[in-house]
């Protein structure tokens, strides 16, 4: 496989008496498609910057294939960017954008025409080579900016919220071309974004940020289901969060005492002291709501609460309720819609529901903090 | 049939224009039109003109003397621009990436709230044989006899160079300010070294402000004559000065005229060739219509697996 891999050592950086990375590793491995994932002023933009060469840290290293990079400007680092704004040079052609890497070095004409053709081609762009950047749309000078980015077969292709101008439907379908262009070219990407379903849907794995920290590293589905700290448990998706106690323990099964709702169970294969504090999240849409009282059978690893809706959603392809269960407690509940379910009718603004799950469906989030 | 009525908003774009254009009329086409008129006349002796059709005034030109001027003109104008542009661009560029930009913008300007005839005068204080530079050097034993710093050519370019680069400094940093520096950091990222990026693609981008600032220096340069006449010689003396000399010394207005009317045809030479090459470059740009914006959502490509993979 192409592509480097990256080495980030203990980097920190501060703006002024803004600390905006703090003492960040990370290995990012060849051929990776690698998310930098977190809310606006995380540090994850700090981070590209630093490996692009645009900023010096205070501390630490970048390694691009095991060479410290840091002393070298940028236009001798094997990284490449795509930039939010696209940054396409107005004055030059479609064509001449792409070709600008490739004249900085002399290349022989033929050279430069037949390569330019390829990569416009790579994008989908092969019709609008003699075009001025200013006559594109937002989606084509996206294209545009990543070919010209790819010219150079860089070993690494840093992406900085290169979708984020784009509008929805549109941003769906490039991040799905810039999968289909990674798994075809296979260099290593890191892909700068503040979208949690971007990240999620393109990912080999993520690095989950905020104020400077790298909070978690994991793959899509681990960061999803396990999340390390209570923020990326509320920040990766939508969920429940509730602070309790453990009571008891029974294997892996865990009994807890959740504040202000009571007993529930949970499965977790790590070890709790009795009397510890803990956090427990569950998603919504592991929620299943009912009018009527489930069917346990007997089984002591479900949990059961009684609500009223407070504000059912409708949104197409699922309904969204707010469950109140105690005048402190809410539940956010998902619903897929299908003609296959158990209920009579549907479920009604004020209603008295059951909301349940199996205990394998919570989670205990470990790391007690943020 | 009967057309059904459109609201249609005025242009009254004419109206607005009136004013100006009648400002114009009556003080710049008319005084253009007398000088090219009288430039074709015959020289009063005390002044003035006489009613009679003559190429004298242009003939007057046809001398050695006169093509020397006209060198000497040419060649001072055309290496203070350049000196004024280089200096220029470099101080521009460092005020629009400045965060302090309205601070160093007065600094620019407020040599402007003295006279101009003043300021030259300083700078002779500066220049002369026992003025500021020369007292320096010979206070500190760096050299023994003063520099000859005044009435030469050095001495004209470094004040011209003074005097108009606020003039090439204004326009330059209006359009850099308006600059996208990302587009330096991309070069930079896809190759380019600090002065690649800048050669590039910074220069082509404020194309607007170089021309710009080229005409405000170099036009009015052509027909300078106060610097010369204050520091310089006889020997380096510009069309400005033989305007001058014969107008209020040798009573010659249509030699004058003459001399204005090449000066002016002289700078249209090049703002027409700027003008055409602009020109140009927007009917390619038009040529190259847009013929799909909309690049909304195809379907995917095979490549592309969306279930699959991960």
């Amino acid at each position: 496989m192409k592509g480097a891999t990256i080495g980030i050592l203990g980097i920190s950086k501060a703006f002024g008496s803004f600390a905006a990375l703090n003492d960040v590793s990370l290995d990012i491995r060849k051929g990776e498609f690698f998310s930098l994932l977190g809310p606006s002023g995380c540090g994850k933009t700090t981070l590209l910057r630093i490996i692009a060469g645009f900023e010096q840290p205070d501390e630490g290293s970048v390694t691009i294939d095991g060479i410290n990079v840091l002393p070298l400007p940028p236009n001798r680092r094997h990284a490449n960017t795509v930039f939010q704004n696209y940054a396409l040079f107005p004055h030059l052609s479609v064509f001449e954008n792409v070709a600008f890497p490739l004249r900085l070095k002399n290349t022989k004409n033929s050279i430069v025409t037949a390569k330019v053709n390829d990569y416009l081609h790579l994008v989908e762009l092969g019709d609008h080579a003699a075009k001025m950047p200013s006559m594109l749309s937002g989606g084509q000078k996206q294209r545009v900016a990543i070919a010209r980015a790819l010219i150079n077969e860089p070993s690494v292709l840093l992406l900085d919220e290169p979708l984020s101008a784009l509008d929805a439907k549109l941003r769906h379908h490039m991040l799905m071309e810039l999968d289909a262009i990674h798994d075809k070219i296979g260099i290593t990407f890191i892909y700068v974004t503040h979208d949690q379903s971007e990240a999620l849907s393109v990912s080999d794995r993520i690095a989950v940020m905020y104020q400077g920290d790298v909070l978690q590293v994991g793959t899509p589905h681990d960061i999803y289901e396990s999340p390390a700290t209570n923020f990326v448990a509320q920040f990766i998706g939508e969920t429940n969060m509730f602070e309790g106690t453990v009571r008891a323990s029974m294997g892996q099964m865990y009994v807890l005492d959740v504040d202000e709702l009571g007993r529930v169970v949970v499965t977790d294969d790590r070890i709790y002291e009795v009397g510890e504090r803990v956090s427990l999240t569950v998603r919504p849409e592991k929620l299943r709501i009912s009018p009527d009282e489930p069917r346990v059978n007997g089984r002591s690893d479900i949990n059961v609460f009684e609500g009223t809706v407070d504000e059912p959603i409708y949104s197409g392809f699922q309904s969204k309720y707010y469950v109140r269960l105690s005048p402190t407690v809410v539940f956010r509940v998902f619903k897929q819609h299908s003609d296959y379910t158990d209920e009579e009718h549907d479920i009604l603004w004020k209603e008295r529901v059951h909301v349940s799950w199996s205990a394998k469906d919570g989670y205990i989030v470990e790391g007690h903090r943020n | 049939m009967k057309k059904p009525r459109l609201h249609r908003e005025r242009n009254y774009g004419t109206i607005y224009a009136l004013p100006i254009a009648l400002w114009f009329t009556v003080f710049f086409l008319v005084p253009l039109l007398v000088i090219i008129v009288f430039s074709f006349l015959k020289a009063d002796v005390d002044g003035g003109v006489m009613p009679l059709v003559s190429l004298d005034a242009y003939r007057n030109l046809l001398r050695p003397r006169i093509f020397r001027i006209f060198f000497n003109t040419i060649w001072v104008s055309v290496v203070s621009t350049l000196i004024t542009i280089l200096m220029a661009l470099p101080c521009a560029y460092f005020m629009a990436k400045s965060k302090a930009k309205t601070f160093l913008l007065i600094l620019v300007i407020i040599p402007f709230w003295t006279n101009f005839i003043i300021r030259v005068f300083a700078w002779k204080t500066i220049l002369e044989s026992n003025g500021v530079i020369n007292s320096l050097l010979i206070g500190f034993g760096a050299i023994a006899n003063p520099l000859p710093l005044e009435h030469n050519w050095i001495a004209v370019i470094i004040i011209n160079v003074y005097t108009y680069l606020t003039y090439a400094i204004l326009p330059l940093f209006s359009t850099i300010e308006k600059f996208d520096f990302t587009l330096l950091e991309a070069a930079r990222d896809l190759g380019a070294s600090k002065i690649q990026s800048i050669v590039r693609v910074l220069l082509p981008n404020v194309k607007a402000g170089i021309v710009t600032a080229i005409f405000f220096t170099f036009i009015p340069l052509l027909g300078s004559f106060v610097v010369q006449q204050l520091i310089g010689t006889k020997d380096m003396y510009m069309l400005g000065n033989e305007i001058n000399d014969n107008i209020y010394k040798y009573f010659d207005w249509p030699t004058a005229y003459a001399i204005a009317v090449v000066l002016m045809l002289l700078a249209n030479v090049g703002l027409l060739f700027v003008m055409k090459n602009d020109r140009k470059q927007a009917k390619a740009a038009s040529a190259r219509r847009v013929d799909d914006v909309d690049d909304g959502p195809r379907a995917p490509r095979q490549a592309i697996s969306v279930a699959g993979g991960r």
